[in-house]
Order: C-alpha cells, then structure tokens, then sequence
C-alpha cells in the first residue's frame, strides 16, 4: 500500500493544506511543511508556481508569481524536498501545471520524485485522456500517483472513468471557480456533494476550492473523506510575522474550532 | 493534411491541454461546432450578415505606387474596411451564431489591441447578448479608443491586472471566467489559439479571406494563385485566413510576419517562432517563449495585437513542414512600413498590419510575381503610437 493508500484506509475527516512552493519566503517550503506536520496535518499540496496559472485565483496567483520572484523553480524545490524523509512521514503531493513539467522532463520529474519521496502530483492541465496515452506508465513505473479532479459539470460517466483511473484519491472540486473564490457553501454545491457520495465511488474524495474554516471543513466531511484548504492558508502565510505559531493556531481552529 | 486530427492536433501541435472544469464546455463544442458550421441555416445568416452587416467581399486593390516601389505586383486584401476596421469581425460574427445556436446567453472575450474585443461587442449588441471583455490595462491604456468603443457598444471591458497586462494576461483572466460560468457562458476566441477546436473553428471562420482572394484574383488577372501571401501573426487569425485556401497550393509562398519589438536578440520582444519552442499555453501545444523552467516569458511589442508569447498551433505546424515562413520584423521596421504605405497609397494601417507590410523588403520579389498582403486593420486606434512617432502634433 502507498502512503497515500494507507492514510486513506485508516482515517477520516481528513485535513489537507495547500501551499506555494517558496512563499513566503524562498526557504519557507520546509519550514511550512514541518510545522504543518506538527500541526496535525494529514497531507499536503505544494504548489510549484507557474506563470500562468489558469485555474488559480487571485491569491494563489500572486503567491506564485512571489515565489518566482524568489527564486522558485522545479529543480530548487526538489532539493529542498530531498531530505524531507523519514522526518515527514505524511503523504506530500505536488501541484502545478503541465508546462514546467514538461520542460523539465516529465519521466526526469516522476524520478526525481520517486526519490525525495512524493506521493502524487496534481497537474490541473494534464487531461485524462493525454495521461493515459503518453504518461501512465511513466507514473506507474515511478510509483507517483495522478490525481483527477471532478466538478459539478463533471457527467457522471465521465466521474466513473476518472475514479477507474485513479489509484489514491479524487479531487473534488467544491464548485465551477478558480481557487479562492467564495466562502460558504450554496445548496447546489451540497447536491452535488451528495450526488458523488450515492456513487459509491471506488476511491475516496476530498473537497477542495472554497474551504476556508472550521464550519466548511466540517461541512464537507459529512460527504467526503476529507477538506483541502489553499487560499485561505496561503492569505495567513502573506501576513504572518511568526510562521509556525500563526499555522498551528490556523490549523486548531480548522480542526476544532475558535 | 491541415487540418487538425480528432484530437485536435496538427501534427505535434494543438490539443486541449485544459482543466477538468473546461471539459464539459470544450467537449460541447467539439461536439457540435461542425455540424453547425455546415449547416444551411448558419451558412445563410452567417454570409448574408458578412455582406450586408460586415460589408464582405473586403476588396483586393492594386497598389500600384508599391508596385513601382517593390518592382512587382502588389495587391492589398482590405481587411481593413471590413465593419469594425479589422478582420475580426469575420470570426466574430460566426462564433456569435455558433454561441446562439448552443443556447448561451452571456458572452466573454479577451482582447489585446482591442480589435477582437470591438468586433465582439459589436455581434453582442446586433444579437442582444450581454458581453463582458477582458483586456490588459497597459492595452486598455495604449488603445484607449477602443475601450472607449466597446463601452459605447455596452460592453464591460475588465482589466487583466497580472503579468504584463497584455493580451496573455486578458486571455488567462477569460478562461477563469469561463471556469466560473461553465453553463451559460460561450468563450469568444479571438485567434486561431487555445484548447481544440478553437484553433480550426477561427481558422474556419477566417477562410472567406482567402476564398475572397482567389476569387478576385481570378476575376482581375485571370488566375486564382498568387505566388506570395503575406500576413501578420499574433496569435495568428488573419494569416490562417489569409492562407487557408492556399494551404494545398506549393506554389503559393506563404509568408507570416511576427512582432520581434526591439529584435529578436533584445529580449524585448514578441517573436515566438523565431524565439520560442514547444511548450503548452492556454491549453494548446505550440512554439511559445519561455524561460529554462518552463516558465512562460512576458512578450513585447509595439503592437498590442501581436503582443503575444505563443502562436496558434496551426502555425507551428505550418513552420515544422515548411508550408509557411515566418519573419521577424521589429517595431521601427514596422513603423517605416506603416508609414510608407500611408504615403504611397493614402491608407493608414493598424501597427499589425505594418508587420506584414514590412515583410515586403525581407523578400526579392520577380516583376512578374503577384503578391498578395492582408492589411488586417486600420490604423484610427494607433494614432497615439504614430502621432509620438512621427511628430504629428509639432508644427
């Protein structure tokens, strides 16, 4: 079983955070990662910055742009993983866009992942179909696990195929918006919470775009296995003056409350 | 042969490289867009709208004065007196039809020079939908004219505010709303760029350019080939029309002129076929300049509509098989060549299609060649950049 695979089977009401790779400050992906563990996290998204970021708010998209600024790169961001074992012992997942993949080299990356000790990579624009026909079984060969997301507008059809498809976990996007973009959760968005939950998926489901407090982590764990909170994490990192501090109490108030 | 696979590849080149919240909308229109397309319904509003709304046929006229000047046959497509001053409006009107016909009622678009977002508020307001425009604010600022007309049209122009605030930005800000509004919201390309089918529905939609051309060609001097057609690229709009009909024509050279800014070693510039390589923007596979990360780098020009990192993928193509070529040209070359066409002709050209004029003294032409350049657009929206460039207000 993976790390990933083992963390779902053994636990619910699962808390994930997301965060930029190099923000605030060019070395505080570590310092970030450790104090999320301490926190009491169950994973992580890291975020590699990309100029472009299409699916991305405003938030996200300014983060990254910062780290840039600083430095970031792909290959930066690997040597400060590389070490990260057997301290880290959550599941990591990466998540970025297909370009800067690419152009690093897609089987260069899944390696070099493999060996710092990634679990799963999240490339929003790697559609499904071009995963399967050029990159699975580079994936495969490096035990990197793909991660899908589905949405609302997502046809049921299609949201069986990709949880065929998958080996850890679905990403589910909480509403049709870019990361950051409301709070609170409509009717409609408890729906379709619902909707996915009666398939009765093989794989479990975690919610993420719109999850920013205790009442919405709370929420969305009645219908998936777990929340994902990013921008709103991502705004407490941009005004923290005492990073670890500021996160731990952050995440103990995601988890239980003010 | 170019025309693009299922899967919306021109060889290497194209795809839909999207976020699973675009897929829905990009499988709907794949879906759909050919049928519609050929059907006789669109077909009849879509030429009785590019005669009598548009003003189509745009003419092909003799330019003698260059002629004498290049010591050959040069003849302008007059794109630029199409309603609205550019070619944009050919696709515009075809994709609003396209957009009616699926139901949706909201409409959004990016623009750079402001070309494609007025052509786009215009079909708007003939059809009754509401419109909103996404556009760099350095472009808001150096077109401001045209801001000003896509406000008139009732349009809401909005401002890119990342990046640059160019034409990549407003295109990243577009697709966001379109992630926001998967259900009653039809995205207006302006280019023959992004995710497939957007690259074959605008360079459909553009054809009448060169279908225009061989039939007036014929008409004039009894032959439907020119031996070159010139055009400018962006994202490349007007000279995949410009083109289309000569695709399967080796003997028609087909020249593509980039924006190269200060030159193609500055660093300030916009040239992604002479500068760039193969990389994924807006969800297309193409040339595109980026850095050694992958990192997408931000482009210059002199001319907002050129003023763009990627080409659409049908042009990378073009380059790969050598069916087309593409030229850098710099912003002073550009300027001369605007300038010289004004005097030369009396027609003051948008800085876009001074590009493609420019490409003309890159090239040896025969006396006896027919050269056919695309002047894409008018020039009322740079007067700004011409009246600092040649001093037009001192006396």
């Amino acid at each position: 079983m993976t790390r990933l695979q083992k963390l779902f089977s053994s636990k619910k009401d699962l808390l994930s955070i997301y965060y930029t790779a190099g923000y605030p400050q060019l070395n505080a992906t570590r310092v970030v990662l450790d104090a999320l563990q301490e926190s009491g996290v169950d994973f992580v998204e890291i975020g590699m910055p990309f100029s472009d970021p299409l699916a991305d708010g405003p938030v996200i998209q300014q983060s990254g742009t910062q780290a840039l600024q600083n430095g970031m790169s792909l290959e930066v961001l690997l040597q400060q993983l590389a070490d990260m074992r057997p301290g880290i012992t959550m599941p990591v997942v990466l998540m970025g866009y297909l370009n800067p993949v690419l152009k690093f080299g897609m089987e260069r990356f899944l390696e070099r992942c493999a060996q710092v000790g990634v679990d799963g990579l999240i490339l929003p624009d790697l559609p499904l179909e071009n995963y399967l026909e050029e990159y699975r079984p580079l994936f495969e060969r490096y035990g990197i696990s793909n991660i899908f997301l589905i949405t609302p507008q997502t046809p049921e059809e299609r949201v069986r195929k990709l949880d065929a498809h998958s080996n850890s976990f679905l990403y589910m996007v909480s509403s049709a918006a870019v990361t950051g973009a409301k709070k609170g959760l409509s009717d409609f968005q408890l729906d379709y919470f619902r909707r996915i939950k009666a398939m009765q998926l093989q794989h479990p489901a975690v919610v993420g775009f719109g999850i920013s407090d205790n009442e919405s982590y709370k929420t969305v764990c009645q219908y998936a296995q777990g929340a994902i909170i990013g921008s709103a994490f991502v705004k407490l990192l941009e005004q923290a003056k005492d990073l670890k501090g500021e996160i731990q109490r952050f995440i103990s108030e995601v988890k239980n409350g003010k | 042969m170019f025309h693009p696979n299922e899967k919306g590849f021109y060889g290497a080149y194209g795809g839909a490289y999207i976020p699973e919240m675009l897929i829905p909308n990009i499988e709907e229109l794949r879906g759909k867009y050919l049928r519609i397309l050929e059907s006789d319904s669109f077909q009849k509003t879509y030429h009785h709208l590019l005669s009598d709304y548009a003003g189509r046929p745009s003419p092909l006229f003799k330019a003698e004065r260059m002629s004498q000047r290049y010591q050959t046959n040069i003849w302008l497509k007059r794109e630029d007196l199409n309603h609205t001053g550019s070619h944009k409006l050919n696709n515009t009107i075809g994709q609003i039809l396209l957009a009616k016909e699926m139901g949706r009622r909201r409409i959004i678009a990016e623009t750079g020079a402001g070309q494609h977002g007025v052509a786009t508020a215009t079909v708007c307001a003939l059809m009754g939908l509401e419109c909103v425009v996404y556009m760099g604010q350095t472009d808001m600022e150096r077109q401001a004219p045209n801001v000003a007309r896509m406000r008139m049209l009732g349009a809401e122009v909005r401002p890119a505010l990342s990046g640059n605030r160019t034409l990549k930005d407003a295109t990243n800000e577009a697709l966001r709303d379109w992630i926001a509004h998967p259900t009653d919201t039809f995205y207006l390309i302006g280019s023959v760029v992004g995710p497939h089918p957007y690259p074959d529905l605008v360079a459909r939609l553009q054809a009448v350019i060169s279908s225009e051309i061989k039939q007036q060609l014929k008409e004039k001097i009894g032959t439907e080939l020119p031996n070159y057609v010139l055009a400018c690229v962006g994202g490349g709009s007007n000279a995949a029309g410009s083109f289309y009909h000569f695709l399967e024509h080796p003997s028609v050279q087909l020249i593509g002129t980039e924006a190269a800014g200060m030159g193609v070693e500055s660093g300030e510039t916009a040239a992604s076929m002479a500068c760039g390589e193969k990389g994924i923007i807006h969800g297309s596979m193409t040339y595109l300049m980026q850095d050694g990360d992958g990192q997408i780098t931000e482009p210059y020009s002199i001319s907002a509509g050129l003023d763009y990192p990627g080409i659409g993928p049908l042009h990378a193509f073009l380059k790969d098989s050598h069916r087309a070529t593409y030229l850098p040209v710099t912003d002073a070359e550009a300027l001369d060549a605007a300038l010289e066409l004004t005097r030369l002709e009396g027609i003051i050209p948008a800085l876009e299609s001074a590009h493609a004029l420019a490409g003309l003294g890159k090239l040896r032409f025969k006396p006896t060649d027919q050269v056919v350049v695309t002047v894409s657009g008018r020039g009322d929206k740079d007067m700004k950049t011409y009246m600092e460039h040649f001093k037009l207000t001192e006396k």
